[in-house]
């Protein structure tokens, strides 16, 4: 029972990988929303880029999912 | 932990035929089905949307014809001209991760990108085929491409294994992005379909409302991961052919 509860708080743990995805994906969309204001004729450009650095930055996130799903079922 | 009505429960593969062969088990799976399935479309796409070949391109042609060189101005813009000959690889790449990941986004079907040893064979073709471009092309050099250059002697034992270290993590990385994105979206899919469920008519249209938005992104993510392992595998060529770090 209690290796059951570990296991739970070790998922739960493994979630904190978040915060720093939560501050890479802000930063992303922000400088392409100031960068684009600055120079609006350039946003186009670059908006391949933001949307590579968004799939980029979620794939961490989803590295912390797997571990947590392999702390809970593994 | 496959129970019926677990999230996780649509990822378990299924016998469609069992077929032994000498003790190794080659049934034809629900992925396999779906994996044929992915193949059809692709070739019937391509094909019936070209069967006009008209100067001025109709919606089905346009559509054939934006895929085909959306693909080959990644290369142009990636690899350059030398990587003209891996275009047919590459777009044979894109187009079955893109397909087997749209099919998935049909209900009740079986998404063939959520299973790590699909993504997994994927990713280390990709990764064998390019390393062995890489040496017949530059033979013993190659080994330099583990050098950065421009850097003392005494860091170069740090960073040598790093960059070793780096480049055999390729495979893994490029393979469990793409299956952690369908796993972890088909995953919320479902969660929120429990929600609607168990919260009953009046309180269940918010997570309806929230399952409305998520397939939109997942439809975005659909195709974005396709996009992702395509240029990474353009990148990864990129390294092998010309060296430069």
């Amino acid at each position: 029972m209690e290796l059951e509860a570990a296991k739970m708080i070790g998922a739960g743990l493994a979630t904190i990988a978040l915060a720093g995805v939560g501050v890479g994906i802000g930063n992303i969309f922000g400088s392409y929303v100031s960068g684009s204001l600055r120079n609006p004729a350039a946003a186009p450009k670059v908006f391949g880029n933001v949307l590579l650095g968004f799939a980029l930055t979620e794939a961490v996130a989803l590295f912390a999912l797997v571990i947590a799903f392999l702390i809970l079922f593994g | 932990m496959a129970s019926e009505h677990s999230p996780l429960a649509q990822f378990e593969i299924k016998r469609l035929v069992e077929w032994n062969v000498g003790g190794l088990d080659v049934s034809f799976t629900n992925a396999s089905l779906f994996m044929v399935i992915a193949i059809a479309a692709i070739t019937l796409f391509l094909t019936w949307s070209m069967r006009g070949r008209a100067m001025v391109p109709g919606r089905m042609q346009s559509m054939a014809e934006i895929s085909y060189e959306f693909i080959a101005n990644m290369i142009k813009d990636n690899v350059g001209s030398d990587g003209r000959k891996y275009f047919p690889f590459i777009f044979t790449l894109f187009m079955f991760v893109l397909f087997c990941n749209l099919l998935g986004m049909i209900p009740y079907t079986f998404t063939v990108t959520s299973q790590i040893i699909v993504t997994f064979a994927l990713a280390a073709l990709v990764f064998v085929g390019v390393t062995v471009i890489g040496i017949v092309r530059h033979g013993f050099k190659f080994l330099t491409f583990f050098v950065p250059s421009g850097v003392p002697v005494v860091l170069l034992v740090i960073l040598v294994p790093i960059e070793v270290i780096s480049y055999f993590v390729r495979p893994i990385s490029l393979s469990v992005r793409l299956f952690a994105n369908m796993l972890a979206g088909h995953t919320l899919l479902k969660v929120f379909g429990g929600f609607v469920v168990s919260l009953g008519i009046y309180l269940g249209w918010l997570p309806l409302g929230f399952i409305v938005v998520l397939t939109g992104l997942e439809f975005l993510v659909a195709f974005l991961q396709a996009y992702v392992f395509a240029i990474l595998s353009c990148l990864y060529l990129n390294d092998a052919l010309h060296l430069h770090h």
